[in-house]
């Protein structure tokens, strides 16, 4: 029986594929194998002889069982490898149609929602009104009477007006103001409200594009004074430039649609070119403001000796030049691919006051 | 508008420094754009004594001077003609910049000798041009700084010039007198009088002067009188300095004296050479074509109603914009004749515009000056005329009367705290206005002549709020609107646009701004460039129609981008889009535009050109983004700047379109100079039905237990048969069953003729059943795909592919 071991157990080991392995098996413990065999000769045993043998057999069906599953796996196992080792790739070549590059939001839009997002925080909606705008609404309503200077330093855009109509030319709207007016005729008092868009004016050199974007920022109610006008400021540049203090400086301006006004100035640093809020020694100029005229507030349909607040606006290019280290407010309109993947955003990148306005 | 510090100083009697004064302008809104203090720039200068000079061993020009400074004796080479023993310098130490040069000085050697540091001449130091030689000064001692010496000795060449902007409500800041009363009234010192006795003239005015009746509310009041024996000429040495240091050029005596009020009072004037005035001056409209040389030796013709100033040969002046060259006064003049008069501010400023005239004069004029200070203005001119020209005085000639300006607001002192958010006590509120010339009375603050501006009690808050300095103000928190959670504030369709803008940019477009307006043949190619669109006035002949579409924006930056060496381009814009001239006229779009291939070469062939169904998937993707509704038309009526076969108009009925796409048409591509591939969609945001709000919570899940069942169908249709139609054939034939129906090939062309027959095409999908109570035996199976078979060829004409 020792024999009979050693002549499979060795057999197995050198098996070379599954097939073989298979054949073994049917001529050892198949039906009709040798094992099988022997085992049927038990039968004709004494008891005594069969007490021994019976136990041996089986242990070599086992054995021999082990062996082949053991085997039989290495193998499968070999096999396997075999595989792997040939299908190897150079997974240095780039990937699939990684194709179109990834996507950017333009930092005008960027911007514009991180405005969005922080003044939404402090109440404010957003309000929106025509780029093509009656003069009414452009200057009117706030306060820019027909002669008035103010009127021509707007470097306005007039619309072509036919003949036969009777109606002053309709604008470019040279501000976000207009929408105060809109808002405020729409909604009433009391009222917070933001209104980002594009402006127009006729003027082109190295610091002005003819459109631009604007932000108005208003907020009516019985006893807003110019100190919350100045916290709201104070906040948002706090939080525009996600620094832990800004200090504003407020100094008498005048605007026609505001009285008392006040242009609005950061301190800052600018130390090789880059711009540091809350610091240094610089101030720079940041914003118009004031509280609303009466006389604005009356061609909103608002009570002004019940009701009263402030208005701001500001460039959002402006600010997102100084925020994100633009150098030239023309190329914001040029498409320049190169510009647009450097200074974009990515399409996820979507600013929150929870999540931090940039990365 | 410019001053000096020592012409503020004539009006203010003031401890203050130059810093504090600049700092309480720019707070009171009289923002300082500039301060040009000389002084600072001289401070590294001091005085030297030369003790001796002696040629250059190596140069015949140069000198070799010994000279005694603060530090001790030094030796310096110097090529000035004049340097020779005995004279007072001005040293610049090695160390100090000379600004004239642009220099810092070093110890040097000259031709082989020391020297250590330069002896200067003015221009070096930028205080004139003279250079003939280096400066010698009469007196001074060694060591003392130049800066003090010139204070002491010759201050107006360090008179530090102040620039300030002036926003439009202050004209009466247009005059030192003016920014002077607003500092005293801040408490920066006192304000002087500068008043001068009224002058009784000796004799008639010869030069009678009438307002037309019709011209009295453009021209209220006109004084006048006429000095005789006058000997003009070179202004005195103050009033060049003075003027010289704010950019005037001196004139003539006479001319200066206009120059001079002009802006110490804001108060033009004019003079006329009296003896070239025929008969009297009459204050007029102008009838229309008359026309006058200005004094800028210009010619100019007036149009009806600008206010002219005539005389018996015809118009002599532009009322408050401009006098004319013929009565001008020169330096022969010995009678002249001077105007002090009020005009109103519009006219002048349209008479000025409409002219192209922007004068000193015409800006104050139509910012408003004061009106009655017309005869104190025309003494004050007399006088100094009279002081250093001579002569004899006229009586005055008056014609019209001084415009009434009195008026008087409420002075409410708590609304004022109210809005600024600043205490400031009642008492200090009425001392401020009374200190800027308010005269109150009870609660009635009366307003002065000269602040036009002030025409309401809002602008008595702001008067007050400036004066108290809002540069003190304190931040006070505004309360949230509500407490608690911020509430959403996007409307439905602001987060559709952002939608929109997210998911182009995640699906790999760049975001541009392109702008609002373009030229018109673009805007004519997009079925724009008409009147109501057109720009009356603009910027350029490129920049002329607002857009009615943002494709020739992003075709042009297409273009732009292609001439740079990019050539896979995936662009997309969100912004207005114009279809009229009026402002409801104006919509969103969302467009996108791919050019080139789908992406660079790789070495999976994954690179192909763009093509339509590129663009299709991209604008279905933003529609579900913005929640479309899936079930739309494709319609094939389409604008003419798309490829006529190969696009399609999204509908939600015939007329309700909501998106378009396609490939770009060749004569697009070749208008904008775009080398193809070029597909684009626009989606309409606001065209999609907001769906109603039904609330958060979401239908039941349904799930069926049961195995679907996909079976595969193949027709051959005629060619022009939409294969959504074979597909929404197929999905009608049992509803129930049919969970979806998928195309899944499309065969058509040449070889498919071929097999077809002509006219051809196969369209093949598949047919996914999902039964809800039983599996479904072959036999249902089979008995479905009957139905599916039959709904198709009836609806289609097609028959199943064998």
């Amino acid at each position: 029986m020792d024999d009979l071991r050693e002549k499979y157990l060795s057999a197995i080991a050198e098996a070379a594929e599954e097939t073989a392995l298979e054949t073994l098996r049917v001529q050892a413990v198949g039906k009709k194998g040798e094992i099988k065999l022997k085992m049927r000769e038990l039968g004709k045993m004494t008891p005594e002889e069969r007490q021994v043998a019976g136990p041996k057999l089986n242990a070599l069906k086992d054995e021999i069982n082990s062996a082949l599953a053991a085997k039989k796996s290495a193998l499968a196992d070999a096999a396997l490898e075999e595989r792997l080792r040939s299908e190897w790739l150079d997974v240095t070549l780039p990937g699939r149609g990684s194709a179109r590059r990834g996507g950017t939001i333009h930092p005008v839009s960027q911007v514009t929602e991180e405005v969005t997002a922080i003044f939404a925080d402090m109440g404010f909606a957003v309000a929106e009104g025509p780029q093509i705008e009656s003069d009414w609404y452009n200057f009117d309503a706030l306060n820019i009477p027909p002669h008035h200077p103010a009127r021509q330093e707007h470097d306005t855009f007039f619309m072509h007006r036919a003949a036969e109509d009777e109606r002053p030319p309709h604008v470019l709207r040279t501000h976000t103001s207009p929408v105060q007016i809109r808002a405020m005729q729409a909604q009433g008092a009391p009222i917070r409200v933001i209104a980002p868009g594009r402006v127009y004016r006729a003027d082109y050199d190295q610091t002005h594009t003819p459109m631009f974007h604007q932000v108005e920022g208003l907020a009516i109610d019985r006893d807003i004074s110019m100190a919350h006008l100045k916290w709201v400021l104070e906040e948002f540049c706090r939080a525009y430039f996600e620094v832990d203090k800004v200090e504003l400086r407020f100094r008498a301006s005048h605007f026609p649609f505001t009285e008392p006004s006040a242009e609005v100035d950061l301190r800052c640093s600018w130390q090789g070119g880059q711009l540091k809020v809350g610091e240094g020694d610089d101030w720079m100029e940041i914003l118009g403001s004031g509280m609303v005229h009466p006389k604005v507030l009356q061609a909103g349909g608002i009570d002004p000796a019940e009701w009263q607040g402030f208005a701001f606006g500001l460039g959002i290019d402006r600010i997102a030049m100084l925020k994100y280290g633009i150098p030239d407010l023309r190329a914001f309109f040029d498409s320049d691919l190169r510009w647009l993947r450097h200074y974009g955003f990515s399409a996820l990148d979507v600013p929150t006051v929870q999540g931090g306005l940039s990365r | 508008m410019k001053f000096t510090l020592s012409w503020l100083k004539d009006h203010l009697e003031t401890e203050a420094s130059l810093e504090e004064i600049t700092e309480a302008l720019t707070d009171l809104g009289l923002e300082v754009e500039e301060v040009s203090n000389p002084a600072e720039m001289l401070g590294a200068f001091h005085l030297a004594k030369v003790t001796s000079a002696e040629k250059h061993p190596d140069a015949d020009k140069l000198k070799v001077c010994q000279v005694e400074t603060a530090a001790g004796p030094t030796q310096i080479v110097c090529g000035a003609p004049n340097a020779r023993e005995g004279i007072t310098v001005v040293l610049a130490k090695p160390g100090t910049y000379v600004p004239g040069i642009d220099i810092t000085i070093q110890v040097g050697k000259i031709r082989g000798v020391e020297s250590h540091g330069m002896m200067c001449s003015e221009r070096e130091m930028e205080l004139s041009e003279e250079h003939d030689g280096i400066i010698e000064l009469p007196s001074g001692e060694v060591g003392q700084s130049f800066a003090d010496w010139l204070a002491e000795n010759d201050p107006a060449k360090i008179d530090p010039v102040i620039e300030i902007a002036i926003t439009p409500n202050r004209p009466d800041a247009l005059g030192v007198q003016g920014i002077a009363r607003d500092l005293a009234a801040r408490g920066l010192g006192t304000l002087k009088s500068r008043d001068v006795a009224p002058i009784q003239g000796s004799f008639p005015c010869p030069v009678s002067v009438s307002i037309d009746d019709d011209t009295l509310e453009q021209a209220p009041v006109f004084y006048g009188r006429l000095i005789r024996g006058v000997k003009n000429g070179p202004s005195p040495a103050w009033l060049q300095a003075a003027l010289s240091a704010i950019g005037l050029r001196p004139i003539s005596f006479l001319v200066d004296v206009t120059n001079f009020f002009t802006y110490d009072r804001a108060r033009p004037l004019h003079v006329f050479d009296a003896d070239k005035i025929h008969g009297g001056l009459r204050v007029h409209r102008a009838a229309g074509g008359e026309s006058l040389t200005g004094l800028d030796e210009k010619d100019y013709t007036f149009t009806p109603g600008m206010t002219l100033i005539s005389d018996d040969e015809g118009v002599e002046s532009i009322a408050g914009v401009m006098g004319g060259l013929r009565t001008g006064c020169t330096d022969e003049t010995v009678n002249v004749f001077v105007e002090a008069a009020y005009f109103d501010p519009i006219r002048t400023a349209e008479t000025g515009r409409a002219l192209k005239i922007n004068s000193d004069a015409r800006y104050r004029f139509e910012r408003g000056i004061d009106p009655a200070w017309t005869p104190i203005g025309l003494d004050h001119a007399t006088q100094m005329i009279l002081d250093h020209a001579g002569g004899e005085a006229s009586e005055v000639v008056i014609a019209g009367a001084v415009p009434d300006t009195d008026r008087a607001y409420r002075l409410d002192t708590d609304r004022v705290q109210s809005l600024v958010g600043m205490e400031i006590p009642a008492e200090t509120q009425r001392a401020t206005l009374s200190a800027l010339g308010f005269r109150l009375e009870g609660d009635m603050a009366h307003v002065p002549s000269w602040r036009p501006d002030i025409l309401g009690e809002a602008d008595l808050v702001e008067e007050v709020a400036r004066l108290a300095s809002l540069t003190k103000l304190e931040g006070k928190p505004l309360p949230r609107p509500q407490s608690g959670v911020t509430r959403p504030v996007a409307t439905p369709m602001q987060r559709r646009e952002g939608a929109a803008r997210r998911h182009l940019a995640a699906l790999g477009y760049n975001e541009c701004v392109t702008y609002s307006f373009v030229d018109e043949a673009a805007a004519s190619h997009f079925g724009g460039g008409d009147a109501p669109r057109r720009l009356e006035n603009p910027i350029s002949r490129d920049l002329t129609h607002m857009r009615p579409s943002l494709l020739p924006g992003l075709l042009s930056a297409a273009a732009r981008n292609q001439a740079r060496g990019f050539h896979d381009l995936a662009l997309f814009e969100v912004g207005p889009a114009f279809l009229g001239g009026e402002p409801e006229e104006q919509e969103i779009q969302a467009t996108g535009l791919l050019v080139g291939g789908t992406g660079p070469r790789d070495p999976h062939g994954s690179r192909r050109p763009v093509d339509v169904f590129d663009a299709k998937a991209d604008m279905e993707a933003v529609l579900a983004a913005i929640g479309a509704p899936a079930k739309t038309m494709i319609l094939r009526d389409l604008p003419g700047w798309y490829h006529p076969g190969r696009a399609g108009r999204v509908g939600l009925g015939p007329k309700k379109t909501i998106a378009i796409f396609g490939e770009l048409h060749p004569r697009t591509l070749e208008a904008f100079d775009v080398k193809g591939p070029a597909v684009a969609f626009t989606v309409l945001p606001a065209q999609v039905p907001f769906p109603r709000k039904t609330g958060a919570t979401r239908p039941a899940l349904q799930l069926h237990d049961l195995q679907s069942v996909e079976r595969d169908f193949a027709f051959v249709v005629d060619a022009d048969v939409p294969a959504a139609d074979v597909a929404a054939a197929a999905a009608g034939a049992d509803k129930a069953l049919i969970s979806e129906v998928t195309i899944f090939d499309a065969f058509s062309g040449e070889k498919a003729e071929a097999q077809m027959g002509a006219g051809k095409k196969s369209v093949a999908f598949a047919v996914r059943l999902q039964p809800t109570d039983k599996t479904l035996t072959e036999k249902e199976i089979e008995a479905v795909s009957e139905k599916i078979v039959a709904k198709v060829t009836k609806a289609t004409g097609g028959a199943l592919r064998s």
